[in-house]
């Protein structure tokens, strides 16, 4: 086992060469390409094994993926924000044909307006592929994460896509201690992938996508993508057992943070919940009874754990780096929907929109949270509203880049 | 039956620009932002190109709409103080198709990357100079993928070395003025963005004429192209004008366009103007002026009329 400071790009790279990936379509996006690239030299210098072919657009490069992994090889690509809208079309695809291959998303707010900084709204989006999720914080958390979900989504009782994403900048291009593991071990936790079905380079020859026009047929075969979504859930903690027996780290569904006696609860999700645990510490400190729940896997969604770790306690505060415009935080609802009937949920679940374009929070912010959490609000309309983390100096800012934009001032004089 | 239509006045259109307003001078075409580009960058020359060229077209700022996908090229239109819009990677054409139709009067010129034209937004490429919708369309070729730092495009020489292609490019490239003729663009040139003169002739041409023009422009990366430089074209280049090259011989632009190599021809490909471009084939444009200056919705009596028709 060696020790380096990688990017969460380089690790997103090193799992796939750990995994032993057969073959790579790749498309640049910023702040993904890092990892494309890293693979291109490793193949060139002969490290890995791979085939790399370079694609006109992220449509073509997942459509490429898809027929790889239904010849049964093993199929690593990564994109971003645009790069994955514009594929999307592809992903309902890939999981329907039951492709299982693994696909990093490096986090990065959608247009317009354009930016390169991260939210959620692009790898939210594909929240009803049929993909799985896992989000990580951490740059080891990205190779262990992607070796995980290469065997979660080949198994036999799955065979769907992953997706697992990182956060542009605040991970891509953070270098972190990262325990590679020896090749060997990872060998004996993800052996070859052997397709347990028949695929396009099996002994018959066979069709795949066939239309079905039968809407008994459709339900059918949707329903046994959820299905599948649920034997994942079931098979995870093994998984999770196997790795940690063998690597030393254990992955939760979700990570428990300061939670044992926590009368509060803040839940985070991706790179952005370490800032958020610096703040629980401090408040912990300060004798506030206060924990963070950071969501890990979000697709097949953590309905039991949810309820286990939040039943029970005085008030959850979810923190959406995301929008879905018109309702609110997506994470929100999906952890409000888990909740519902239980008779010990949270009295307060209050929703917090932050994070947005890559918005840094600010350690009063979680001051705000916790007051609100004590005190919240007592019409029903008002506590589920959600609550947007914005500065007056913010609002000074924005003002300041209208007048730009109208004319009285020129950007360069800043 | 027949509904009676809205009052229109029926204005006769005109090819080249309503003059109002003072005679303008480059500065007045500089937009609020500088460009963020590398110094050196090619995009410069065609930037300044442009300018001239709508200045010299005694155009107005308020005349032109400036659209784009994402690249570096992409970044044109907040340089220019005139209409813009910055859009998707490869989506600038099918955008500006919208404008065109839907406000005819504009000069509506489309700039960006050889990767944003040529590669993901290659269908849109095709499909809008088989339509010859009346575009202009810039392409700051500089035969690599700039903004997000150096990986191989669509017009990127075989056996390239790049970032994504370390091992060199195994793929040929897209040559986009055989290409642009065979699919139907009406004018077909190239440009450099090292000969700044011609390049603004080039551009006034595609702006004037009623149809789908394409000029590539050789505009290099200085960042990330060490193989396509400046020095590299700047010996190369040749002009069609000097080797006595006919754009309305269709045979002899397709061969013209295939010369690379020791002399690399820039200029006018091909032009032909017997087509009409796909806003002079819809009567209703013709109709009423620009549909952007129409009134909106239904009149009142044709509403009433449609009613009767359908009870
Ligand atoms: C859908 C989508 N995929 C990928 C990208 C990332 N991207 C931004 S610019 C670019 C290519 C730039 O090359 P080119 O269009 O030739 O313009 P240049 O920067 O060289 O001027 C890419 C791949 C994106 N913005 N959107
Ligand atoms: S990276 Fe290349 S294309 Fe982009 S601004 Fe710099 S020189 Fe120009």
């Amino acid at each position: 086992m060696a020790r380096a400071l990688l990017t969460g790009n380089s690790a997103a790279a090193w799992a796939a060469r750990l995994a032993e990936v057969d073959y790579v379509p790749a498309f640049p996006i910023t702040p993904q390409t890092e990892i494309v690239e890293t693979l291109a030299r490793w193949i060139h210098t002969g490290e890995i094994q791979a085939r790399m072919v370079t694609m006109d657009s992220e449509h073509s490069m997942l459509a490429a993926a898809g027929a790889a992994a239904a010849t049964g090889a093993r199929v690593f690509t990564a994109t971003s924000s645009q790069g994955l809208v514009y594929g999307f079309e592809m992903l309902y695809v890939l999981a329907g044909l039951r492709a299982p291959l693994v696909l990093v998303n490096v986090s990065r707010a959608l247009s317009h307006p354009i930016t390169l900084e991260p939210d959620h709204n692009d790898v939210l989006a594909a929240r009803d592929t049929g993909f799985l999720q896992f989000h990580a914080e951490s740059c080891q958390e990205v190779l262990d994460s992607i070796l995980m979900a290469y065997r979660l989504a080949e198994h036999e009782r799955v065979l769907l896509p992953a997706i697992v994403n990182l956060d542009g900048f605040y991970l891509s291009f953070t270098r972190e201690a990262v325990e590679i593991p020896e090749p060997a071990d990872v060998k004996s936790f993800l052996p070859g992938f052997e397709p347990a079905y028949p695929h396009l380079s099996g002994p018959a020859p066979l069709a795949l996508g066939a239309a079905v026009l039968d809407p008994a047929l459709y339900t059918f075969f949707k329903y046994q993508m959820h299905h599948a979504t649920e034997n994942a859930l079931a098979l995870y903690p093994e998984i999770a057992a196997e790795f940690a027996g063998r690597f030393g780290r254990r992955y939760g569904m979700i990570e428990e943070f300061m939670l044992d006696d926590a009368d509060y609860v803040i839940v985070m999700t991706n790179s952005f919940a370490s800032m958020g645990k610096a703040e629980v510490k401090r408040l912990r400190r300060e004798g506030k009874k206060i924990g963070l729940a950071r969501l890990r896997l979000i697709r097949p969604f953590p309905h039991r754990e949810i309820q286990r770790v939040l039943r029970g306690r005085k008030g959850a505060a979810v923190i959406d780096q995301n929008i879905s415009v018109g309702k609110g935080g997506i994470l929100f609802s999906e952890i409000a929907s888990a909740l519902y009937g239980l008779p010990d949920r949270p009295p307060a679940l209050l929703s917090f929109i932050g994070g947005l374009g890559g918005r840094r929070f600010r350690p009063e912010e979680f001051d705000g949270i916790l007051a609100r959490l004590e005190a919240p609000p007592e019409s029903p309309e008002e506590i589920a509203r959600p609550y947007l983390l914005f500065s007056d100096e913010e609002c000074r800012d924005v003002g300041r880049y209208f007048s730009v934009a109208s004319g009285e001032e020129k950007s360069h004089e800043a | 039956m027949s509904l009676p239509m809205m009052k229109e006045e029926s204005k006769s259109r005109s090819v080249e620009a309503k003059r109002e307003g003072p005679k303008l001078t480059v500065k007045d075409f500089k937009g609020r932002v500088d460009p963020d580009w590398c110094p050196g960058c090619g995009d410069f020359g065609l930037l300044a190109a442009l300018k001239q060229a709508l200045v010299e077209l005694e155009l107005q700022p308020h005349e032109v709409l400036t659209v784009s996908g994402i690249g570096c090229s992409s970044n044109l239109p907040g340089y220019v103080n005139a209409y813009g819009m910055h859009t998707l990677h490869g989506r600038a054409v099918a955008v500006a198709t919208g404008a065109q139709l839907a406000n005819h009067k504009l000069k509506v010129i489309v700039t960006g990357g050889d990767g944003d034209g040529y590669g993901i937004g290659g269908n849109h490429f095709l499909h809008t100079m088989r339509r010859n919708v009346d575009l202009t369309y810039l392409v700051m070729d500089n035969q690599i993928y700039g903004l997000t730092t150096g990986q191989i495009s669509p017009t990127s020489i075989k056996g390239m070395k790049t970032k994504s292609t370390p091992f060199g490019s195994v793929e040929n490239p897209i040559n986009p003025i055989p290409l642009a003729i065979a699919a139907g663009a009406t004018y077909v040139a190239r440009g450099f963005t090292g000969q700044v003169k011609q390049l603004v002739e080039l551009i006034k041409g595609g702006i004037r004429h009623r149809g789908f023009s394409l000029i590539d422009v050789f505009s290099p990366c200085v960042t990330y192209n060490n193989d396509n430089s400046h020095e590299f074209f700047k010996a190369r280049v040749k002009k069609l004008e000097e080797m006595g090259h006919d754009p309305t011989n269709f045979h002899a632009a397709i061969d013209k366009a295939y010369l690379w190599g020791d002399a690399i021809p820039i200029g006018l490909f091909w032009k032909r103007t017997d087509l009409p471009s796909l806003d002079e084939l819809e009567p209703v444009l013709a109709e009423g002026g620009p549909l952007a200056h129409r009134p909106l919705g239904v009149s009142p009596e044709a509403a009433k009329a449609l009613i009767q028709v359908l009870m």
